[in-house]
């Protein structure tokens, strides 16, 4: 069987340094691949070149056993991104930023409402996100990929700017993801404890 | 081999009217930065016959150029901002790896450029003509004029930010890369005002400003979003 995801003899070439040469796995529903390494060791760009935004100096990364490249728009519909930046406007609320996202993505068939208070934004839903702390921030953008029905998750550094009860939530969802059949690349400094098929990449 | 479970995605109209929706209500949540063209739009069409003189015959002759010139050069200080603040805060990037098509996308955003900064200037310019003694006919042919040009220049405008996005002084770039390809509008929306002005045949001008408006409308979308893709490498 084919893996749902997967790719060999990646090379990506930042400048003038060779930041991975070689470099291959292949993860199926159900599985996550964690990305370690250093600050700098090219975690986010394998994640923003899996996305597709970084042209690779060799290899070739599929989905489903086809070239991601032949069928860009099908698998953008597939993954949801949790980048770095927010990628939320500061001047609208929360529920308009959510709005926006709604026809950029298939939706799942959850609640909204539950969403929020299961991340504990509920009663910030009508305040312009440029009020909210960026722990907050981070959780409207966990939002986005919880109402998103996608099959591929992909979290840069998903703890970032979280407390102890948000790292908590984080891995509790991402497990649910995995259970429900999906996929996970998670790039992070630590070490996480994942109940959950985890396949190890260091950069 | 298929991808089996995929969910529908949504429609590419669908796409396309979002992104002027949001882009239009954070506009309408931030006026700042569509006022500002507009006044530098006012302030230099208002400060011309101060400094020439309020002579009738001058103003009447110069009136189409100062208008015309006063708007590109507005339209291309408003084009900076078009993808600026969406690179900063990291949308950009969603939306390239978002499964809607790019250049959709990228022409909602340019629809929603043209409504808060063209549309406002076509609506300011009648009382600046006042101020050239234009007569009520001309002025609505300067109306025309200015609302296909700033469609030329909303759309070729797009490219260019698409291209400077990741460069922090991209203004001057810009409108380098902009002017050559902004140059016949200019030519053709000043000359055909000045022609209806002096009462001769002008509709020629009408004509080509739109088969320019037409031909960016259906080529720019897509080089801007080509450009984008390699802006954000």
């Amino acid at each position: 069987m084919t893996a749902k995801l997967s790719a060999n003899d990646l090379t990506l070439v930042r400048g003038e340094r060779v930041l991975f040469h070689g470099l291959g796995f292949a993860l199926n529903s159900g599985e996550l691949l964690l990305l370690q390494g250093q600050n700098g060791s090219g975690k986010t760009s394998l994640i923003r070149a899996i996305a597709g935004l970084l042209s690779l100096e060799s290899g070739e990364i599929f989905w489903g056993g086809v070239p991601v490249l032949q069928q860009r728009q099908l698998f953008h519909g597939s993954l949801v991104w949790l980048a770095h930046s927010s990628g939320l406007k500061a001047d609208l609320t929360l529920v308009e930023n959510l709005e926006f996202e709604k026809v950029l993505r298939p939706q799942s068939a959850r609640e909204p409402e539950e969403v929020f208070e299961r991340l504990g934004i509920a009663r910030l839903k009508r305040l312009p996100v440029r009020f909210l702390s960026a722990g907050q921030q981070r959780r409207v953008a966990l939002a986005r990929i919880l109402l998103a029905d996608v099959a591929l998750w992909l979290l840069d550094e998903p703890f970032t700017n979280l407390d102890q009860e948000g790292r908590e939530l984080v891995i509790e969802l991402t497990e649910e993801h995995l259970a429900g059949g999906g996929l996970c690349v998670l790039a992070a400094h630590q070490d996480i404890d994942l109940e959950a098929t985890v396949k190890m990449v260091r950069l | 081999m298929m991808i089996d479970d995929v969910a529908e995605q949504p429609g590419i109209a669908s796409g396309l009217v979002a992104m002027v929706r949001r882009d239009l209500l954070l506009v309408w949540k931030r006026p700042g930065d569509v006022l500002n063209p507009l006044f530098f739009f006012a302030m230099v069409c208002t400060l011309f016959p101060l400094a020439v003189g309020p002579s009738a015959e001058q103003l009447t002759f110069s009136g189409p150029g100062v208008l015309w010139v006063a708007a590109l050069l507005a339209t291309l200080l408003s084009l900076n901002s078009l993808f600026v603040a969406d690179f900063e805060d990291g949308s950009l990037e969603q939306l390239l790896v978002s499964p809607q098509p790019l250049p959709a996308l990228v022409l909602g955003k340019t629809i929603a450029h043209w409504l808060s900064s063209g549309v406002p200037l076509v609506l300011v310019s009648p009382l600046l003509a006042i101020t050239y003694r234009m007569p009520t006919d001309v002025v609505g042919v300067m109306m025309l004029t200015l609302a296909l040009g700033t469609v030329c220049l909303s759309l070729l405008g797009s490219i260019g930010a698409a291209l400077t996005v990741g460069l922090s002084r991209g203004t001057a770039l810009l409108s380098l890369l902009i002017l050559p390809l902004a140059m016949p509008v200019l030519l053709l929306g000043a000359n055909t005002v000045s022609l209806a002005a002096g009462d001769e045949m002008y509709s020629t001008g009408i004509w080509a400003l739109a088969a320019y408006a037409v031909a960016t409308l259906s080529l720019a979308p897509y080089a801007a979003a080509a450009a984008l893709r390699i802006s954000n490498e």
